[in-house]
C-alpha cells in the first residue's frame, strides 16, 4: 500500500521517527502474462503505464526495465520543459506535455519540482533576431505563450551575461517562454512509477527484454531475462535501444544513435533564474535548485551505443559556457556523463504503431529533448495501445511521415537540438 | 579527442571527420519505378548496430570518403579503407 504524501503525513512521521514510510512503488516479478506490456522503464514507458491504467482502465499492465527505472536518458538529462516549436504538430505535442507537467505533482501526488522560470533563447545577431521572430510568431499563432524580447529585458534577466566592448556574443535579445522551465527528473520516473504501481501495473527492474515473439504478423509475448511473458499488445519505449529490438521483426526506423553530455558544477548561491539556451554558442545553462549549474550543448558527432562523451564535445560547450559568463571560469565541474539519444532525421519523435506487426506500438526517436515530452508521450502511447488508434496529436508522429514525405523538421523549423 | 585513420592522411583528429551513412545502402533504380516505400528505406533506414559497425565517413580536410568499420560500444577502428577497396 502506498500512503499518500502529505503536510499532515510528514508531520506523523516526523513524531514517529521516519519508521513508516513504505517504499514508493512494489518491486514486482513477472506474471506469465499481461494485458499489456512495455518495453523501457523511462519516463515514457513509466507514463504510459500510469495513464494505460488510469485512462483507460488496463492495469494488468508490466513495465520491463533492463536496468533501474530512469537509468537511462529520463535520468541523464538536463531538464529543461518548454514547448517553444514551430510547427502546430510539435506545438500541440509538446504543450500537452507542458499542460500535463503543469498539474503533474498534483496528480501523481509527488512532487516533480516543476519550477516555470521562463526561458531565454538568446540571439546576438540581426539575422537570429529574425529567426526569433519568425518563431515567436509561429508560436503565438500555435496558442502558447511566446514573445520576442529585446535586449534590455533578456540582460536584466541575465546579471552575469558578458556585455563588456570585447563581449564576442552581444544579446539582442530573443524569444521568451514564461512557462518554460524545469523538473526533477528522478522525480518525473519515480513518480509514475509509484502511481502506476498503486494502480496495479508490475513495474519490473532488472528485466532486459532479448526478444520479441511475433507469430503470423501478431505480437505473442516477450523473451526476457526473467523468462518468457505473453502479451498481444506490446509497446517499445526503449530510446536508443529500440531499433536493435525490432529489427528481428523487420521493423526498420530513421534512428541514428548519438551521445549527449550533460555537465554539473559545484554549487554556488543563486545567480541564474531562467533556463538559458544562446544560440551563438550553442550552450544551454540553468542553475538547479541545490545550486549547481547544469548544462550542455550539442551532439559527439561520432554514432555510439556507449555511454559516455567525447572532449571535443566538452571543450565546446564548456568554451560556450564561459563566453556568456566568464565569471563562471572560477567554478570547478563536479560530474559530466552522457547518454545515448535516439535521433530522427528530422528531429521528430516516432509514435505509432510498427508496420506489418499487429499489436506492436513504438515511442522513440525523442532524441536531445524527449524529457520535457513525457506526460504526452505516455498519454498518446496508452491511447494507442488501449484503442489501437492514433490520438489526434500523435497520428502525425506516424512512421508513414517517411513515406509521404511529410516530415515534421524542427531542426530547420526552430532550429531545436533540445 | 579519437583519432580517426584517414586511408589518404593517415591518423586524425575525429573533428575533421564527418560521419556520412551506414555502409552497404544500394540506390534502388530505375527511378521511375521505385516505389516511395522503397524510396524512403533507402533514404532513411538505419541499423544503428550497437557492436560493429560498418560505415561511410568523410575526412573534411582531404575530401576523402571512406570506409570505416568500428565498434559503437567500445569506439575501437577496426578497419579503414578507401571506397574503392570496399566489396560493396
Ligand atoms: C545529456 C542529456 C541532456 C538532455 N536534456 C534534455 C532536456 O533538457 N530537455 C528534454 O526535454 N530532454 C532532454 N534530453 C532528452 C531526454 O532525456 C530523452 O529524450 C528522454 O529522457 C527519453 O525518455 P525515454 O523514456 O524515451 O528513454 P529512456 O529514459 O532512455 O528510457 C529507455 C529505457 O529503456 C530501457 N531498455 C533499453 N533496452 C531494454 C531492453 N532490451 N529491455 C528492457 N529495457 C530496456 C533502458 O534501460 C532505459 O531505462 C537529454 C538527454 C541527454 C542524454
Ligand atoms: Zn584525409
Amino acid at each position: 500500500m502506498t500512503t499518500r504524501y502529505s503536510s499532515l503525513a510528514l508531520l506523523r512521521e516526523g513524531f514517529r521517527g521516519h519508521r513508516g514510510w513504505r517504499p514508493a512503488w512494489a518491486k514486482a516479478t513477472p506474471q506469465p502474462a499481461y494485458d499489456a506490456v512495455i518495453i523501457g522503464g523511462g519516463g515514457h514507458g513509466l507514463a504510459t503505464a500510469y495513464y494505460l491504467a488510469k485512462n483507460h482502465g488496463i492495469r494488468r499492465v508490466a513495465v520491463l526495465e533492463k536496468g533501474w527505472i530512469g537509468g537511462g536518458n529520463t535520468g541523464r538529462n538536463t531538464t529543461a520543459v518548454r514547448s517553444n516549436y514551430f510547427y502546430p504538430e510539435s506545438v500541440a505535442l509538446y504543450d500537452l506535455a507542458l499542460r500535463l507537467y503543469e498539474g503533474l505533482s498534483r496528480e501523481l501526488n509527488f512532487n516533480v519540482m516543476l519550477s516555470q522560470r521562463g526561458m531565454l533563447i538568446a540571439a546576438h545577431t540581426p539575422a537570429q533576431m529574425e529567426i526569433c521572430a519568425r518563431i515567436a510568431n509561429a508560436m503565438m499563432l500555435n496558442g502558447v505563450d511566446g514573445e520576442l524580447m529585446g535586449p534590455k529585458e533578456a540582460i536584466a534577466r541575465l546579471p552575469l551575461l558578458n556585455q563588456t566592448a570585447d563581449a564576442r556574443y552581444l544579446c539582442l535579445g530573443g524569444i521568451w517562454q514564461g512557462r518554460a522551465g524545469i523538473a526533477r527528473h528522478d522525480a518525473v520516473a519515480w513518480g509514475y512509477a509509484r502511481a502506476a504501481s498503486a494502480l496495479g501495473v508490475d513495474i519490473i527492474e532488472n528485466c532486459a527484454v532479448t526478444d520479441l515473439r511475433i507469430e503470423n504478423g501478431s505480437v505473442k509475448g516477450v523473451a526476457t531475462s526473467l523468462g518468457e511473458i505473453r502479451t498481444e499488445r506490446l509497446a517499445v519505449a526503449a530510446a536508443g535501444a529500440t531499433p536493435g529490438l525490432v529489427a528481428g521483426a523487420g521493423v526498420h526506423l530513421p534512428i541514428h544513435t548519438y551521445a549527449l553530455q550533460a555537465f554539473v558544477s559545484e554549487p554556488v548561491k543563486p545567480c541564474l533564474d531562467t533556463v538559458l539556451l544562446y544560440l551563438g554558442t550553442g550552450t544551454y545553462v540553468s542553475q538547479s535548485d541545490k545550486g549547481e549549474l547544469v548544462f550542455g550543448g550539442g551532439l559527439d558527432r561520432v554514432p555510439t551505443h556507449g555511454q559516455k562523451g567525447n572532449l571535443p564535445a566538452q571543450e565546446k560547450v564548456v568554451a560556450g559556457l564561459l563566453e556568456m559568463f566568464p565569471a563562471f571560469a572560477q567554478l570547478k565541474l563536479l560530474r559530466q556523463w552522457a547518454g545515448v539519444v535516439d535521433v530522427v532525421p528530422d528531429s521528430s519523435p516516432v509514435i505509432g504503431p510498427a508496420p506489418g506487426v499487429e499489436g506492436l506500438y513504438l515511442n522513440c526517436g525523442w532524441g536531445t529533448g524527449g524529457f520535457k515530452a513525457i506526460p504526452a508521450g505516455g498519454w498518446l502511447l496508452a491511447h494507442l495501445l488501449a484503442t489501437g488508434q492514433h490520438h489526434e496529436i500523435s497520428r502525425p508522429f506516424d512512421l508513414d511521415r517517411f513515406i509521404k514525405g511529410r516530415l515534421i523538421d524542427e531542426a530547420a523549423g526552430a532550429g531545436i537540438s533540445h | 579527442m579519437q583519432i580517426f585513420p584517414c586511408p589518404f592522411c593517415g591518423p586524425r583528429e575525429e573533428h575533421e571527420f564527418l560521419f556520412a551513412a551506414e555502409a552497404g545502402k544500394v540506390r534502388p533504380e530505375p527511378a521511375a519505378k521505385v516505389s516511395d516505400e522503397e524510396w524512403a528505406a533507402y533514404l532513411y533506414h538505419n541499423d544503428a548496430p550497437k557492436g560493429i559497425a560498418r560505415e561511410i565517413w568523410y575526412h573534411q580536410t582531404c575530401g576523402t570518403y571512406f570506409l570505416m568499420t568500428r565498434d559503437t560500444v567500445t569506439r575501437d577502428v577496426k578497419d579503414s579503407r578507401f571506397l574503392s577497396e570496399a566489396s560493396t
